[in-house]
């Protein structure tokens, strides 16, 4: 059997043989792989990319405290970012879960349709939910915008979603069953986090300071945002990453406010506009500041 | 020689609704490139689209195609020049009489082209122009677009392969089997396709793959469910269903609850025991031709347990909160950002169920009709809205008629829903629809083409199916004030009647002239006008009253005075208007074969048009009182006649 953590290697050892480059989780706050920068700007401009990593995922109004055996306030991703997608990516990725021991000739597998759209980032693509006997294992998606932009290569991006990779092959009804490493189960080393998050996502997070958060971070990347020149020689020393972490920040307190229930359903439209406005600011910027890059290095 | 000409296109996983209007869109597609055929075949599984055709010619006929050249009199260099353009002499050129005069023509032989080469010039048109609701691009930007990345494609005319390139993708004989039991590449030709993909595990014929289902299911006690079906049926190239099992503790939990969860979100079909009650079991259908091991079936069994565990926590969470204390949290919850909060859209549905007729326990119901909006079931189970709501009222001790009428107060979700099943239901159920119709529309918010984001059309359809059905005695115009609202309600009222109900457009016309404010009124007018069209009597007649409107119309008739009995010339003038005395009052059906032979002597006999103004203003005062008489069922005059 399979420890979680082995899984996670598998996988990983599996994309880096396919010309991944294996990154570690972004070092801020989001909500899904998709947000960090590795795929939100990388997958903008003509360069070529392939990326694997692992990225915690928080996801505050899905936190049950610890008690739901499927649920998860942070819930752990393998994101394979492969631009442009390959004809076969679908193969390699049916070879990727051969490699962590499924055998598909003995399970069902379906690739369900199933279009990913994130307003917030301006970006959606074509794509399928894969399912494994019945389990939502993958979302595979061929991105076809970004920032709000039509992308000249179409990456595929496959988001596996590994608690419940893991909960499959081991056979475990929850999550906090699963065997992380020999002698530990997830719920040990996750527990707490997920009591403690539900705690303060849903009752303690104080609604006020979220809020002035949420404008400290907007403010600070609406002024780098306002300062970048595209005509400007030095701009490729602009800080558009530093930029788009704000835009991060930005987005985790909605969702944390969102949980809290500090956002009614008519401002909620309005705040996502708010943050979108942001992203799609960097992602232009990033593309004009590339473009810029590329030409460098011709000359 | 006539050869056989197949058409498969490979591509990744097509969504399973898009995969039978796409093999229409390309038969037409086909058809329109006008390549004689005998019979055709189309079949489909999500990774392929097969067109097949029997009995194309290997090249079409010739033909003959004429150039029209200068007039015979212009100069002889215009001549020579045209001549010389198609590299012939000019006494090459044949000369044709026009309606213009005489014309050089030059007449040129086309030699039939080869079938392979006019297929190889339109196949990639035709397979990029297949429609989809959404396609994408893949192959980079400003890239073809399809509906999914294509990966292979068959095209073969007899034993060739007809050569074309789309989006990187070569056209040749080989084919790919199931994505894990079958090859990628498996050379096929036209008359081992079937057999060849089945060795690699794929069923090509829909029809096939459904009987295989079908028969596979006998003996089970499936809940018949013939849309699931389809879906499984694109959705698989070699499905197999097996049967599961669940906890029969979670029968506690409400069937539509398990339904929905096996249905909507699994594609599970429900089994019935011997008493046709909802048995702890379920029927998956895998792509795939065993499960020898039962992994997939233990696996299905998992995931549908944690779902119901889900369902069930739910179920329980939303008890600690009645429905009738959710009611102010519908504040915050928007309707739409310019008709405000669901509080205020249940307050507007509690006035207008009064206004409509309803009791206090109908407008209890519309008082909790949308609080299930706030439960953690709804949330996760939007489709069950409505439902959720009548079954937590219900275990709240809310009287039957008012669970029954949150329960069914969505209804009609389609033409062929039901409408609710009591009075109260249908009053909350109108309340709603009429309500979401005249506030969108007043914001502004009116369909166009297909689009229709608050599902208005259905709120209309909805608001026709009830009222009439219902047999609601209540008139739709204090409803309407909005006029193009009322143009809009108009064009559902008459698909309703039209398209579900078989009446005429002719007959619609003609009841609706007479007003459709009322729809039991207006069905009952249809029926009459529909039985009287049997009656030999019934065209001339409605002839007629073409005619006398057409009279009216061209005299400017305003309609003033009465008749003048003394101006009534014997005869025929004198003995239709004893006859409309006689007949007025009284149903047009009773009248009709002797009203019928008057109106016609009149017309044939007396000249409307007299020369005596008095006269004239007499025959016609005398016209449109009969018209008026017998058009308070229908306009006659809208109805279309053979004659």
């Amino acid at each position: 059997m399979e420890s979680f953590q082995e899984i996670i290697f598998k996988l990983k050892h599996y994309w880096a043989q396919r010309g991944c480059i294996i990154q570690e989780p972004y070092d801020v706050e989001v909500g899904a792989g998709t947000m960090c920068p590795e795929t939100f700007l990388r997958v903008l401009g003509p360069k070529p990319y392939r990326v694997a990593y692992v990225q915690p995922s928080r996801r505050p109004a899905d936190g049950r405290y610890g008690d739901n055996p499927n649920r998860l306030y942070k819930h752990w991703q393998l994101q394979v970012i492969l631009k442009p997608a390959p004809g076969d990516t679908i193969e390699q990725y049916l070879g990727s879960l051969e490699a962590i021991g499924i055998n598909l000739r003995q399970h069902d597998l379906k690739f369900e349709e199933d279009n990913w759209e994130s307003p917030t980032l301006g970006a959606w693509g074509i794509g399928w939910q894969v399912m494994l006997d019945g389990l939502e294992i993958t979302q595979f998606t061929y991105f076809q915008q970004c920032g709000g932009m039509d992308l000249e290569l179409v990456p595929a991006e496959l988001t596996y979603g590994l608690e419940r990779l893991a909960a499959f092959l081991q056979v475990r009804d929850s999550v906090y069953e699963v065997e992380w490493a020999k002698g530990f189960s997830y719920g040990d080393v996750r527990y707490l986090d997920e009591l403690q998050y539900s705690v303060y996502n849903f009752e303690m997070a104080d609604i006020p300071t979220l809020w002035k958060l949420f404008e400290l971070y907007e403010t600070e990347a609406t002024r780098l945002l306002s300062l970048y020149d595209p005509k400007s020689t030095g701009k490729k020393r602009f800080p558009l990453v530093a930029a788009y972490d704000q835009v991060l920040k930005c987005s985790n307190l909605f969702n944390t406010l969102d949980s809290r229930g500090a956002i009614s359903v008519t401002e909620r439209v309005g705040v996502i506009q708010r943050v979108r406005r942001l992203a799609v600011g960097v992602a232009q910027a990033w593309v004009d500041q590339q473009q810029e890059a590329s030409v460098e290095v011709a000359v | 020689m006539s050869v056989p000409f197949l058409l498969e296109i490979g591509t990744e996983e097509i969504p399973d609704w898009m995969i039978p209007p796409a093999l229409e869109s390309l038969q037409v597609l086909f058809e329109k490139a006008a390549i004689p055929h005998d019979a055709v075949r189309l079949d489909a599984t999500p990774r392929r689209l097969v067109l097949r055709a029997e009995g194309l010619s290997e090249r079409q006929k010739d033909s003959e195609e004429r150039v029209l050249g200068p007039a015979k009199s212009a100069p002889a260099q215009a001549v020579a020049g045209f001549a010389r353009k198609h590299a012939v002499r000019p006494e090459d050129l044949t000369l044709e009489s026009t309606p213009r005069g005489e014309y050089y023509v030059f007449i040129r032989k086309v030699k039939g082209r080869h079938t392979k080469d006019i297929l190889a010039d339109s196949l990639p048109a035709m397979i990029l122009g297949i429609h989809f609701p959404k396609t994408m691009y893949w192959t980079g930007k400003g890239g073809a677009q399809f509906i999914r990345p294509l990966r292979w494609i068959v095209a073969l005319l007899g034993n060739d392969i007809i050569p074309f390139e789309l989006a990187g993708v070569r056209a040749g004989a080989l084919s790919s089997g199931h994505r894990r039991l079958g090859s990628g590449e498996i050379a096929v030709t036209i008359a081992d396709y079937d057999e060849r993909l089945r060795d690699h595990y794929v069923i090509v014929s829909a029809e096939e793959r459904r009987n295989k289902i079908r028969r596979e299911l006998e003996g089970v006690r499936v809940k018949p469910d013939p849309v699931l079906l389809e879906t499984l049926v694109y959705l698989t190239e070699y499905p197999t269903p097996i049967t599961g099992g669940f906890d029969p503790q979670f029968l506690d939990l409400p069937e539509e609850v398990l339904v929905t969860v096996m249905r909507h979100h699994q594609k599970y079909f429900s089994v019935e025991d011997a008493s046709g009650r909802l048995a702890p079991e379920f029927v998956a259908v895998m792509n795939i031709p065993s499960d020898a091991e039962g992994f997939v079936r233990r696996g299905n069994e998992r995931v549908l347990r944690a779902r119901f565990n889900d369902a069930r926590f739910f179920w329980e969470t939303d008890q600690k909160k009645k429905l009738a204390d959710r009611k102010s949290d519908l504040a915050h919850v928007t309707f739409q950002a310019k008709l405000g909060t669901y509080l205020e859209k249940t307050e507007r549905m509690m006035a207008l169920v009064g206004e409509l007729g309803g009791d206090r326990q109908a407008v209890r119901a519309a008082e909790l009709s949308k609080c299930d909006l706030t439960t953690e079931l709804v949330k996760e189970f939007t489709e069950l809205q409505g439902v959720v709501g009548g079954l937590y009222a219900r275990v709240q001790g809310e009287s039957e008629p008012v669970w029954q009428a949150i329960y069914d107060h969505y209804k009609p979700e389609s033409m062929e829903d039901v409408i609710p099943r009591s009075r109260a239901g249908q009053f909350v159920a109108l309340a709603d629809k009429l309500d979401t119709l005249a506030g969108c529309f007043r914001v502004g918010l009116v369909p166009t083409g297909s689009r229709d984001p608050f599902a208005l059309r259905r709120a209309a359809q909805g608001v026709v199916k009830i009222i009439v059905e219902g047999k609601l005695d209540l008139s739709l115009s204090k409803y309407l004030t909005d006029q193009t609202l009322a143009e809009f309600l108009a064009e559902r009222i008459r698909y309703y009647f039209r398209d579900l109900r078989g009446f005429k457009y002719d007959e619609l016309n003609a009841c609706m002239a007479a007003g459709s404010s009322n729809l039991a009124d207006l069905e009952a007018r249809l029926v009459r006008v529909r039985n009287l069209r049997s009656s030999p009597d019934f065209e001339p007649l409605a002839a007629s009253f073409k005619r006398i409107r057409n009279i009216l119309e061209q005299a400017k008739f305003t309609g003033v005075g009465r008749i003048d009995t003394g101006l009534l010339e014997a005869g025929p003038e004198q003995d239709l208007y004893e006859e409309y005395q006689s007949t007025t009052g009284q149903p047009i059906e009773s009248v009709i074969s002797r009203l019928r032979p008057k109106v016609d002597r009149f017309f044939d006999k007396v000249l409307v048009n007299a020369p005596d103004a008095r006269i004239r203003q007499n025959r016609l005062t005398l016209l449109s009182a009969l018209l008026r008489e017998f058009s308070t069922i229908a306009d006659f005059s809208e109805i279309v006649t053979t004659a």
